[in-house]
């Protein structure tokens, strides 16, 4: 590609979803990292046991991530050809462990409020 | 300090955090250039994806040019698509958008055709009689599909029923194309494909089209009963040899049979019958299923307008522009962008993308009274599926080496799932990025 910008990149994103769309997940990833400092601000720890069931859902959030890029792509798994392949499918399902994880802490903190683990 | 006011602090600390991460975001963002101010009278020929673009590139850069666009077509065609529609991946209207919506505030649009070019006068006269005078003109109309050179063909005989397909005449086209794909690769038979001897757009389509028909057919447990043949016009399969190699291996590896030297002649739609042009004389085959792409020239009215090359490519009528700037060599304030210009490589949308800042430069460069540095090295680029779910990620320039945009990363001659991601995902989204002037 000749012009790898930020603002190049932030343009084909747009295009993809919709600048709508695009901005509202933006927008919502913001909102639960923000969530996400605030609760461990607020509570000025991490709570082992909210952090166990967000470990334990990591999973779930990895292989939907993934099961939802090979369905929008209509591929499957034999498609993978290279190292590329396997790395980036690596990275999509921690990005979406990761992703799902920090969204189950965050909605545990906030739902419950702050818990004295023993 | 308590613990209340350790909250505070982090809370303070946690804002500022937060802002100057926002404010190094927005430095990452793309500089723009300075815009020039100007009088001059530019005229773009043709709107579509070349013709969009530098129209959106030249209305930033541009204070005060008078910027008008002439094209008769209101609707917008995403031309990559039209594979994955003959695939029966995507309908129709993925491809359709309208001309307007990619066209820039501030400049005249004449929906109209031109009917004469004259770089003498520099002045354009459209179908509709208008007279446009223009200070610098950019051609940017694309080509002609030659259907008519294949004799006995005519675009009412596609569709299942004949087996015959287009689906490089448009996206309606290519719906039907996959209608008869189809139904060929339930029933079974000889599925013929080629290209054409000419200049063509995508060399890598019909490629991509012969990959998708045999991944179809196994997909369906029916390749047993499908045989597949391409037709070269010349003794390759394409025209940079590391990638010809590959490509050959792979024919072989899924039993594609090629045969060289053979460009489709005729078609007898009654007869189910094919004639191919060889060194040896003219070869009838039988088909079940044939996939046309006709021979590809410059339309007659640039054709007619003294801007084509005189001793290059005569029966196809490029434009005559330097390889590196796509400045007109005889006139100098004529510049081409896309499948219209004369050189060797890169009748691609991809092309299109790498044309656009040459063409700026040296157009704004030359009304800015600098002179323009930028050059155009032939890159092209052709994600060239091999099957759903796989492609190879083929870029190359006018000295046929490959110019892999993320080498070590994205092997250019493996089969990936990464590159058909590109395809499937981020290539149309590059492609209305560009159009609006912003990739």
């Amino acid at each position: 590609m000749e012009e790898m910008t930020f603002g190049t990149i932030l343009a084909v994103f747009e295009e993809m979803f919709g600048a709508g769309l695009f901005w509202a997940m933006v927008v919502v990833a913001a909102v639960i990292t923000v969530g996400y400092i605030y609760v461990l601000i607020r509570d000025r720890e991490m709570s082992m046991r909210k952090f166990l069931l967000a470990q334990l859902s990591m999973p779930i959030g990895g292989i939907a991530a993934v099961w939802f890029v090979l369905w929008i792509t209509r591929s499957g798994m034999q498609h993978m050809g290279g190292p590329i392949d396997a790395l980036l499918l690596l990275g999509i399902f921690g990005a979406g462990a990761v992703g799902f994880a920090i969204l189950v802490y965050v909605a545990q903190s906030l739902v419950r409020g702050k818990q004295v683990d023993n | 300090m308590n613990r209340f006011e350790l909250g505070q602090l982090s809370r303070r600390g946690f804002i500022s955090l937060a802002a100057g991460g926002a404010a190094l975001a927005t430095t990452g963002a793309s500089v723009t250039a300075q815009t020039v101010k100007t009088s001059a009278r530019i005229v773009i020929l043709g709107a579509g994806a070349g013709g969009a673009a530098i129209a959106n590139r030249l209305a930033d850069r541009l204070d005060g040019a008078q910027i008008t666009i002439i094209d008769g077509r209101a609707q917008h065609w995403y031309q990559p698509g039209f594979t994955l529609i003959a695939a029966g991946l995507k309908g129709a209207n993925y491809s359709v958008s309208q001309t307007t919506d990619w066209l820039p505030r501030g400049i005249k649009f004449i929906p109209d055709y031109a009917a004469e070019i004259d770089p003498e006068a520099n002045r354009i006269t459209t179908l509709g009689g208008e007279r446009v005078e223009y200070d610098y003109l950019i051609v940017a109309t694309g080509l002609t599909l030659d259907w008519d050179a294949v004799e006995g063909f005519d675009l009412s005989q596609t569709g299942p029923d004949t087996g015959i397909t287009a689906h490089y005449a448009g996206p309606e086209e290519a719906a039907k194309t996959w209608a008869a794909l189809d139904k060929f690769t339930d029933q079974g038979g000889v599925g013929l494909f080629g290209r054409p001897a000419t200049e063509m757009k995508c060399a890598g389509a019909p490629l991509k089209i012969t990959f998708l028909a045999e991944d179809i057919a196994s997909r369906k447990g029916n390749r047993d009963k499908v045989e597949l043949v391409y037709n070269s016009q010349a003794q390759n399969l394409f025209g940079v040899p590391v990638v010809d190699h590959r490509v050959r291996q792979l024919f072989d590896d899924r039993d594609i049979t090629y045969r060289w030297s053979h460009v489709l002649k005729a078609v007898d739609a009654g007869a189910k019958t094919a004639t191919y042009a060889t060194p040896d004389g003219d070869v009838t085959t039988a088909f079940d299923f044939l996939n046309v792409i006709p021979p590809q020239r410059a339309p007659q009215v640039v054709r007619d307008s003294g801007l084509s090359w005189a001793d290059k490519w005569t029966d196809q009528g490029w434009i005559e522009v330097d390889q590196q700037t796509l400045r007109h060599q005889r006139y100098a304030n004529v510049f081409g962008i896309g499948d219209i210009n004369g050189v060797p490589k890169g009748k691609t949308a991809a092309s299109v993308k790498w044309h656009q800042p040459v063409v700026e430069d040296h157009l704004v460069s030359e009304i800015a009274g600098r002179e323009g540095t930028k050059t155009f090295n032939g890159y092209t680029s052709c994600p060239l599926i091999t099957r759903i779910g796989r492609a190879m990620l083929i870029e190359f320039d006018y000295k046929n080496h490959l110019v892999p945009s993320f080498p070590g990363v994205i092997a250019p001659l493996e089969e990936l799932w990464v590159s058909w991601l590109m395809k499937e995902v981020a290539l149309k989204a590059t492609y209305n990025a560009m159009l609006r002037g912003r990739a």
